[in-house]
């Protein structure tokens, strides 16, 4: 199934959740944020919210800057 | 015949010779703060300097970008404030609409657990200047949803004006552009913004050294917010140290009241009989 991580294109199985997106690009959660389309998903619903073939998902994390 | 001192000796217990920072806190949106030095995070060497700069600095309140997960990236600067029990303040660097600032504030929200958001919305790469129509337009909407909003402002007291009207914290006007350290090129207009606001003013953006720290401070803004100047120092954590040092002496220097500017000398020194 296509979908795009981060703005690449990526494969995943059919059925895949947000949390098991964030788990393969990064070990910590604290500090993680997740948008689906642009719509940000809170954190409470990673587990239950499952990917759609063509969707952008953007996992985002606090970097050093300002 | 014994010495009489003119005056008693000082009590025991006396005050300390410098101020308690904690009895002049810095209130951002019912939020206390002891120290008025508010620090950046970009451009740091490496973690490890940063983190020993903002344990030094004394900040209690930092900003953070928000960024695409980069897969294998090694520590976090979100954990480095977490163990030093700095807050982080989110920031919506790198957005040039008042779309672009409204979604980074709620993925930062969401990310970092906190409504507090450092508005930025600026004009060009080249400059980094607020675009005050996109600016003011974000910072109207984010009140609406319920963000405590910081902005970035233009030395421009009308603009400081309407960003506190529409219901933002505080405000924040540049001294100069964004690394510059230019200093504060327009201390009138700082003067102006701080006489009229009824929210802090932090002065953010163009400080370079110690000297400017403390002047707006002496200017009467409430604290300084600064980055570059301390994480691309040779030395970052002394220059911590030195602003430390210079936004507390500013400050004093304001509460305590500089005499008034003369044109000619006022001997200090009793005249001679």
């Amino acid at each position: 199934m296509d979908v795009t991580i981060n703005g690449r294109p990526s494969s995943v199985a059919p059925h895949t959740t947000v949390a098991e997106v964030v788990a393969s690009l990064t070990r910590s959660a604290g500090g993680v944020a997740v948008a689906l389309n642009d719509e940000v998903v809170r954190r409470a619903d990673w587990a239950t919210t499952v990917v759609a073939e063509n969707d952008r998902i953007d996992v985002l994390t606090a970097v050093q800057g300002g | 015949m014994t010495y009489a001192p003119e005056s008693p000796a000082a009590p025991a217990g006396a005050a300390p010779a410098v101020p308690d920072p904690a009895a002049d806190p810095l209130v951002i949106a019912g939020r206390a703060f002891t120290s008025r030095l508010i620090t950046g995070t970009g451009g740091a060497p490496s973690l490890r300097v940063l983190e020993e700069a903002l344990v030094t600095s004394r900040t209690e309140l930092t900003t953070v970008a928000l960024r695409r997960v980069a897969p294998g990236a090694e520590g976090s600067v979100w954990e480095v404030l977490r163990r030093n029990g700095i807050s982080p303040l989110p920031n919506t660097a790198g957005c040039f609409t008042a779309g672009d600032a409204l979604r980074t504030a709620r993925l930062a929200r969401e990310a970092l657990e906190t409504d507090w958001i450092k508005l930025e919305v600026v004009a060009d790469e080249r400059t980094l200047l607020p675009d005050p129509v996109e600016l003011l337009d974000a910072a109207e909407r984010l009140v609406d949803e319920g963000f405590t909003v910081l902005p970035y402002t233009n030395d421009d007291p009308v603009l400081a004006r309407r960003l506190e009207q529409v219901g933002c914290a505080a405000v924040m006007p540049l001294g100069a552009p964004i690394g510059s350290g230019l200093g504060i090129r327009n201390p009138h207009n700082i003067e102006l913004i701080v006489e009229q606001a009824n929210v802090p003013v932090v002065i953010d953006a163009g400080i370079g050294t110690a000297s400017e720290a403390a002047l707006a401070m002496e200017l009467g803004c409430d604290a300084v917010m600064l980055a570059t100047a301390v994480t691309r120092a040779k030395d970052p954590v002394l220059m911590a140290a030195a602003m430390r040092d210079a936004v507390s002496a500013g400050r004093a220097a304001y509460r305590a009241g500089r005499i008034p500017v003369r044109r000619y000398a006022q001997a200090s020194s009793p005249g001679v009989d």
